[in-house]
């Protein structure tokens, strides 16, 4: 319940306020009243109980086992967590080609300024249900069939029927690697906070980068060696119809993987392009006055300003991803608005579902959001 | 003493030599990096190039002949599907012999499109002339008026559908936004909270649940015995989302407008409708336009998602052309790349002029 009008807010009202809150009111109180009565006569049952029925139905991947005797919140897990790979993978792959693509537009080489020009509009011109069609329909009509898949040494399969791969079978080996991982960091981080650390003696901060990617890779060598050096992988292989065994990747999912990410670079290459033209010229020439080497300069003068600008819209075009992944409905990928909207169809819970799909994509706007306040923090600490 | 304060002569400026030659070092192979990517594009172009030639053009088939598409498919393109099956891939299922309905009512959108970015057409007038041509372009389509004969709204499809539901989406969406960015800024905490509500839940969620929503629920707010056309429902969607993310736009542009602009029409007696509708909007749409076309291509681009909820736009009307017909089906791709083409043209046009008009207004301000 709001909380009553005091009269100081009372008062601020204007006319045209009242009526329009009346009027949204009425029609509010009106469509309301029409839906209870329609979901009575139709017998449509409200409330969240369904979610812990049968849901009945299959799906077509997921990373844990579902089987169509589960509930249907067990469905909705499914289809969040393939919203969530594919838009994780889609957020990282399209950052790499996109700051690629943006820095590759202050070349000094024309062509390659051209190219990347061309792929940008081309990119960011083209509505992505039609790219994401396109994708679906070069992998499952121009793509060999799994029996005669192309085959690439090291149990690499590319066929109709996706992309297959080898993965490592689990053993306790691994374990150690992982924990010399762990430990690498450790050690790499502790480099960093050593308070006799070279900082103090010359005056010159020590890379943090270096020993990490020495430390790192060595723990975890080290660990791997340590745990009896575990290589044992499980190879695909071509079956009668399908390709059996190892890792897979429908194409589905690569289909809007690829959709996804090649979309969304062209725009985040214009994110990382605004970001680098707002810093002045005058910047990097006074960074080269102090004797700056070109790599510093980037890192130290340019990069933080250049980031303070781009990481806002940055993360709007992360946040668009991960919503542009319900496009998945389109191909049969099931996400969560595929899955929902499936609930729907089978339940006639359309406020409750679609209720849902607010829920989580506004948690996952929220959880993104802050992550990448999180991830900016830095540079908001040395803001002017 | 004297000597010292001679004045050091002053250089010839070096003569600028832009001979081609000089250029295109300058350009491909200034240091050895850049002569190196020159290389391996050049390398690349070079390898990709001719069989994109070959396929997209040398060996393509023009004729409209599926025997010969078949014959050359894997290697020329079979653009004859274009010719075959253009008719249903821009107007659907549109009356044969009534498709000049549909053309007619394209002409118009594009027409309505070209007046509006007049600027000297920015004044009253558009709040006329937009409905105007909505209605007419829907009496055109639909008919039973006129001597027109009816055509049901199943039976709409293709470019005009495209262009109708953005355009009108956008028409409707324009006064919801400009209303909720307002209202976003009202000294009235209990509105600039809704206002505040709906903007964001809107923008957090993706359009097709959105799409979802409208044709799910609001068969279930009407009353008893009302349906609802499909067209309608769709049309209420695209404008509540679009609404959502132009009352970000208008907001930007309201913030613009400087709070000394408002006091002066204060201290000259304007009533407070008066002072938004005749001093703030004004200036701030203006500088709101470049975002409105942005916004407009958004929405545009985005109407391709209304063949999800069964609608058939050119996306769709392209998998009902081409998914029934054994023959062309293989051809599909250049199906797509036709309608993409399309696409392109009319969202670069657009974002041409909104860089355009940027520019002007850079200068102006």
């Amino acid at each position: 319940m709001p909380a009553p009008l005091s009269a100081k807010s009372v008062a601020s009202l204007n006319r045209w306020s009242v009526v329009l809150i009346v009027i949204s009111l009425l029609s509010l109180g009106y469509l309301a009243h029409n839906a209870a009565h329609n979901m009575q006569i139709r017998g449509i049952h409200s409330g969240f109980g369904f979610l812990w029925e049968s849901a009945g139905f299959d799906i077509g991947e997921s990373i844990f086992s579902f089987d169509s005797a589960d509930p249907y919140w067990v469905a909705i897990t499914v289809g969040l967590s393939n919203t969530l790979r594919v838009a994780l993978l889609g957020i990282v792959l399209s950052t790499v080609l996109g700051v690629m693509i943006g820095v590759g537009r202050f070349s000094p080489n024309k062509l390659l300024r051209a190219l990347c020009r061309l792929y940008v509009d081309a990119m960011r011109n083209v509505p992505l249900l039609l790219q994401l069609l396109m994708w679906y329909w070069i992998i499952t009509q121009t793509l060999p069939l799994p029996e005669e898949a192309w085959h690439m040494s090291g149990g690499f399969y590319l066929s109709k029927a996706g992309f297959n791969f080898p993965i490592p079978v689990w053993e306790n080996g691994y374990l150690w690697a992982l924990i010399g991982c762990g430990l690498g960091l450790f050690a790499g981080l502790c480099w960093r906070a050593y308070p006799g650390s070279p900082f103090h003696k010359t005056g010159s901060t020590p890379s943090l980068l270096w020993p990490l990617l020495v430390l790192i890779p060595a723990g975890t060598l080290l660990g791997w060696l340590l745990g009896g050096a575990p290589h044992e992988a499980q190879f695909p292989h071509p079956g009668i119809f399908t390709i059996e065994g190892g890792g897979a990747l429908t194409p589905e999912f690569l289909a809007i993987l690829f959709a996804l990410t090649f979309y969304t670079a062209g725009f985040i290459a214009e994110v990382v392009r605004g970001g680098i033209q707002s810093v002045e010229r005058g910047q990097w020439e006074a960074a080269q006055c102090l004797g700056l080497n070109r790599i510093k300069v980037i890192r130290l003068i340019i990069l933080p300003q250049a980031l303070r600008v781009m990481i806002p819209p940055l993360t709007n075009q992360y946040l668009n991803l991960t919503k542009n992944s319900s496009l998945a409905v389109a191909i049969g990928y099931p996400d969560l608005v595929s899955i929902l909207n499936t609930s729907i169809n089978q339940t006639g819970r359309a406020i409750e579902c679609v209720a849902l799909i607010m829920a989580c994509y506004l948690a996952l706007s929220l959880a993104l959001a802050s992550f990448m306040h999180w991830v900016a923090r830095p540079l908001k600490q040395s803001a002017h | 003493m004297q000597e010292s304060l001679n004045a050091i002569p002053a250089h010839v400026a070096p003569i600028e030599t832009k001979s081609f030659a000089r250029q295109v070092k300058i350009d491909f192979f200034s240091t050895p990096i850049n002569t190196l990517i020159s290389l391996l594009l050049l390398g690349l172009l070079a390898w990709q190039l001719p069989s994109f030639l070959r396929w997209s053009v040398i060996e393509a088939v023009w004729q409209t002949d599926p025997a010969l598409c078949q014959a050359a498919a894997g290697h020329g393109a079979c653009w004859a599907v274009v010719r075959a099956k253009y008719r249903l891939i821009l107007f659907g299922f549109y009356p044969y012999d009534q498709q000049w309905r549909p053309l007619l009512a394209t002409g118009l959108l594009i027409g309505l499109l070209f007046y509006s970015s007049r600027r000297s057409c920015w004044n009253r007038w558009l709040a006329l002339v937009w409905p105007f041509t909505l209605g007419l372009v829907f009496i055109l389509m639909a008919g039973h008026l006129w001597g027109l004969t009816g055509v049901p709204t199943e039976q709409w499809g293709g470019l005009p559908l495209t262009l109708l539901l953005s355009v009108s989406a956008i028409a409707t969406a324009f006064p919801l936004g400009v209303i909720l960015a307002l209202g976003r800024r009202s000294p009235n905490a209990r509105i600039s909270q809704f206002c505040v509500l709906y903007i964001e839940l809107i923008r957090g969620i993706p359009l097709i649940s959105v799409l979802f929503m409208t044709s799910f629920l609001l068969p279930i707010v009407m009353p008893e015995g009302t349906s609802i056309d499909v067209l309608f429902r769709v049309f209420i969607g695209l404008s509540l989302f679009a609404g959502a993310y132009l009352a970000e736009v208008v907001r930007g542009g309201l913030q613009s407008v400087r709070q000394g602009q408002i006091e002066a029409a204060q201290s000259l007696g304007l009533t407070a409708l008066s002072i938004q509708t005749n001093i703030v909007l004004p200036q701030a749409l203006t500088v709101a336009i470049p975002g409105l076309v942005n916004s407009f291509i958004g929405i545009f681009k985005d109407t391709s998602l209304v063949t999800i909820v069964s609608l058939y736009e050119l996306t769709g009307t392209l998998g009902m052309a081409l998914n029934s017909d054994a023959l062309w089906r293989p051809f599909k791709l250049e199906g797509y790349i036709f309608i993409a083409i399309i696409y392109f043209i009319g969202c670069y046009a657009m974002s041409a002029y909104s860089l355009k008009i940027e520019a002007q207004l850079k200068h102006t301000h």
